[in-house]
């Protein structure tokens, strides 16, 4: 660590997330070294350390010859202060280097209101944050996450995107940079060859035209440069990277613990849900393989915990099997497992019964909407029965809190659906007393509200976002209906909601709005304590920009979508289909019972979809 | 060589360089781990949410170094001591390293003061720095403000001073020792600084590193 380093630590809280020199870290002998990635979490150390994609993503490229890769997360405000004040540019956590001297820097982007810390990492890292700004002698900036599935609000910014899973393209466009670099080829000239390579958007290869009504009217790619850029994916799971030698913080983090991804895709069809449809196919690791990962980790790791990813683990096949063969060895070493994203249904019960032997944690469902019928509306295949029966079966067992986490503004909502909630409520309330075991310990019932963000890509795409106003006097409405002993509602405010509704759907106008917020002094705006909605609307308006235009407008069926540059595997006609059946409060089945020819199959073809990786015969009966 | 008994053990450990910005609550997590690393269980506490359980003799400021800190544990099965630093080392994090691990012949409340080096670092170094700070610090009484439970409070740390010297500016820095309290009254180096730039703010360094060399009983023995 450089003095001018060692200075500002002292005067910071929590110095022990700037440092890096924790176990597992990756150093590297710079002579070796042909190409240096800066891989950069737009949040501070605390999330980004937590984030399984991130650890696969650092991994796997260090697991190549010739390239280092290092972390950088955003800093704390009193950091940031300090590292201005002393003149301390963006440094890479492992060398301590400043990124600006690095080849590729590389933002991970999960989140919206993470956006204004993508421009301020930049200028940290005494970089100009527009593309055209930046000349040869300056990384390539490239990004990619979940949020680029609609790369348009930061194409002034990115020099390339990453669409889908980095796995294979990450490592594909590291070495034609560098093959690039080594020739003396020009950056446009290598841009142009990376957009070819597959899963690669290029925003400055593609001209933008807007109609006198203001919609988007064109979308005009340069000779040669793909349209849509369908999305990558690593295709067999079972022989992807699996991070068994990732960092162990030396510092508490948000997800302090071994993460283990069981499968990609959810075969649901939640109709609001982005992670639901962009994630398709459904791909799963064998129980077997993810057993091995599983162990290996939490050897290697010292970790006490560990938790078992997907989107629904419910409906992972080898689940019984694996959790029979993890228990075993995490029993008597005291090791903690948890579900986090179980249906409730009774064998969930069972299986957080069996699990949690060791630690107990509270339950946690998410209906997302109080009433069956806009539970139908929006796919979500959980009864009112599911539910109660699942609560019996807890408070049976002992369980004694329960969050519940629910969306208002849900298309088609009504002041019905939103009491339902609370009705909800108050029956699982009715069972605790019916069944609960100990009804001395009293019952804990927490509901929480957020506003519901239509995203792209999902059946929702063309839905107008709830107003705040709206928003506020629906939660008023049940605020008056939830007042139970025992429970506890809480809502989020509208106001990031908004602003993020903006940000998912928006288009390549609103860079400037981005840039100006961020001048503005906006940061950190995931956190509340940062975030201001005065701040973002003064800068929309000084740019000229509406954001209800993007937020809270109903689109036509036919216009051209912004995010419709790239396709993850899903088809704009599929996804209409199901917005049609919502309307009609029309159910589509899981993709096991029928699939439904949602177009992302083709993806891993000729493998199908869902492909079953190993059946759960032998372990029926071991659970219980 | 004969096997230990099962039972509590100590460790001599250093915690350096990046490691000294670790807290003392996630160092105890950060041991605890690399135990498990190590595959060296740990007895567990009994109750509700068992963990490994392990007391560290003196808890180090953030950012400061230490050569000489002792931690107590107890293994489940019988290990021979000796073999614990080779086992645990490859399993650290940067700069934290075990020197020995042995069967304490006493508890660790017998520490009673503890030895550290100060580099002070200075980026316009006064002139006859090491000699001005020797003699604030042979005054009888030195009060600072000191950060409570119960708010801010003045104390005189000149009690918890058992010696103290420091050497003449060089290359902008001045190198200093001193014997203090470890213990009734715990005493944070970090208060001398505070001292420093209180009472002789033109002495007061722009950095620096504070490092615990070593700990003793009442009677001024190596404690181990």
């Amino acid at each position: 660590m450089n003095r001018e380093l060692e200075r500002i630590l002292r005067t910071v809280r929590k110095p022990a997330r700037y440092t890096g020199g924790e176990y597992n870290e990756v150093i590297k002998e710079r002579g070796g070294v042909r190409l240096r990635v800066a891989l950069c979490f737009p949040d501070v150390y605390e999330i980004g350390m937590s984030n399984l994609g991130f650890k696969i993503l650092y991994g796997l490229a260090n697991a190549t010859d010739g390239v280092w890769c290092e972390r950088v997360f955003a800093p704390w405000d009193d950091m940031e202060a300090a590292m201005r004040g002393a003149g301390v540019l963006l440094y890479g956590l492992e060398s301590g280097d400043p990124i600006r001297d690095f080849d590729v820097v590389a933002f991970s982007i999960g989140y919206e209101m993470a956006y204004t810390n993508v421009l301020n990492m930049l200028d940290l890292a005494g970089l100009p944050v527009r593309a055209s700004d930046r000349d040869e002698s300056m990384p390539l900036v490239i990004a990619g996450g979940t949020c680029c599935y609609n790369p348009e609000p930061l194409a002034d910014f990115i020099d390339l995107f990453i669409i889908g899973e980095g796995e294979e393209v990450n490592g594909e466009v590291f070495a034609e940079y560098a093959r690039s670099r080594d020739a003396g080829v020009p950056r446009g000239v290598f841009l142009e060859r990376a957009a070819v390579l597959g899963g690669v958007y290029v925003p400055s290869l593609y001209d933008t035209e807007y109609g006198p009504d203001g919609l988007l009217s064109s979308v005009t790619p340069r000779p040669g440069a793909p349209m849509p850029v369908v999305k990558r994916i690593a295709r067999d799971l079972d022989a992807a990277y699996f991070p068994e030698k990732a960092i162990v913080p030396s510092t508490e983090i948000v997800h302090d613990r071994v993460a283990l991804e069981v499968f990609r895709g959810c075969i649901r069809g939640c109709r609001f849900c982005q992670a639901g449809y962009v994630y398709r196919p459904v791909r799963s690791r064998s129980a077997s393989s993810a057993a091995r990962l599983g162990l290996a980790a939490l050897s290697d790791s010292g970790y006490d915990e560990m938790s078992i990813l997907s989107l629904s683990t419910s409906d992972y096949r080898g689940l019984r099997r694996l959790t029979h063969e993890l228990l075993g060895w995490c029993e008597p070493r005291g090791v903690g497992l948890s579900l986090p994203s179980l249906r409730a249904d009774n064998f969930s019960v069972e299986m957080m019964r069996s699990v949690q032997k060791v630690r107990r944690s509270g339950l946690t469902f998410a209906p997302e909407a109080g009433s069956q019928r806009l539970r139908d509306v929006i796919n979500k295949n959980v009864t009112r029965e599911d539910i109660l029966n699942t609560c019996r079966i807890a408070f049976e067992g002992g369980w004694s809190s329960v969050k519940l986490y629910f969306m208002l503004g849900l298309p088609t909502e009504t002041d019905e659906d939103v009491l339902a909630i609370a009705e909800l409520t108050g029956q699982i309330l009715h069972v605790w007393r019916e069944s609960a075991a100990n009804k001395r310990r009293g019952v804990r019932i927490t509901v929480s509200t957020s506003c519901f963000v239509p995203k792209p890509h999902t059946p929702f795409q063309w839905e107008p976002q709830l107003a705040a106003g709206e928003y506020l006097r629906r939660v008023e409405l049940l605020r008056g209906a939830m007042r139970m002993r025992s429970v506890v509602y809480n809502w989020h405010d509208a106001g990031t909601g908004f602003i993020e509704a903006a940000l998912s759907r928006g288009d390549r106008r609103l860079g400037r709005a981005l840039e100006r917020v961020w001048r503005d002094g906006a940061r950190l705006d995931a956190w509340d304590e940062h975030f201001s909605l005065e701040r973002w609307l003064a800068a929309f308006e000084k740019c000229g920009i509406d954001p209800a235009f993007y937020a809270e407008r109903e689109r036509a069926r036919g216009e051209l979508l912004p995010w419709s540059v790239v396709s993850p595997g899903v088809g704009t006609e599929y996804l209409w289909s199901e917005r049609e059946a919502a309307r009609a409060g029309a159910v589509t089945p899981d993709c096991r019972v029928k699939c439904t020819g949602c177009g992302a199959s083709a993806l891993t073809a000729p493998v199908p979809c869902d492909s079953d990786t190993d059946t759960d015969t032998d372990g029926g009966g071991i659970v219980g | 060589m004969s096997a230990a008994r099962p039972g509590r053990l100590r460790l001599l450990f250093e915690k350096t360089g990046r490691a000294r910005y670790i807290s003392h609550l996630d160092l105890m997590q950060t041991l605890r781990r690399v135990f498990a690393r190590a595959d060296v269980a740990l007895r567990r506490t009994e109750g509700f949410n068992p963990h490994p359980y392990i007391s560290l003799a003196l808890p180090l400021p953030v950012g400061q170094e230490s050569v000489c800190e002792l931690m107590d544990f107890e293994t489940e099965a019988a290990i021979h001591p000796e073999i614990i630093p080779e086992l645990l080392n490859p399993k650290m994090p940067e700069g934290i390293r075990a020197l020995r691990a042995y069967a304490p012949a006493r508890a660790l409340s017998g520490i009673k003061w503890v030895e550290i080096r100060v580099s002070l670092e200075y980026d316009a170094p006064p002139r006859d720095a090491g000699a001005a700070l020797a003699e604030y610090f042979s005054a009888d009484s030195i009060v600072v403000p000191k950060r409570t439970k119960r708010g801010i409070r003045d104390v005189d740390i000149a009690p918890a001073i058992r010696s103290v010297r420091f050497s003449g500016a060089e290359a902008g820095r001045v190198e200093g020792g001193a014997v203090i309290s470890a213990s009734e009254p715990a005493l944070n180096p970090e208060l001398l600084l505070t001292a420093i730039a209180r009472d002789a703010p033109s002495l007061s360094p722009d950095y620096a590193l504070i490092r615990r060399v070593e700990i003793f009983d009442a009677d001024m023995n190596v404690f181990r």
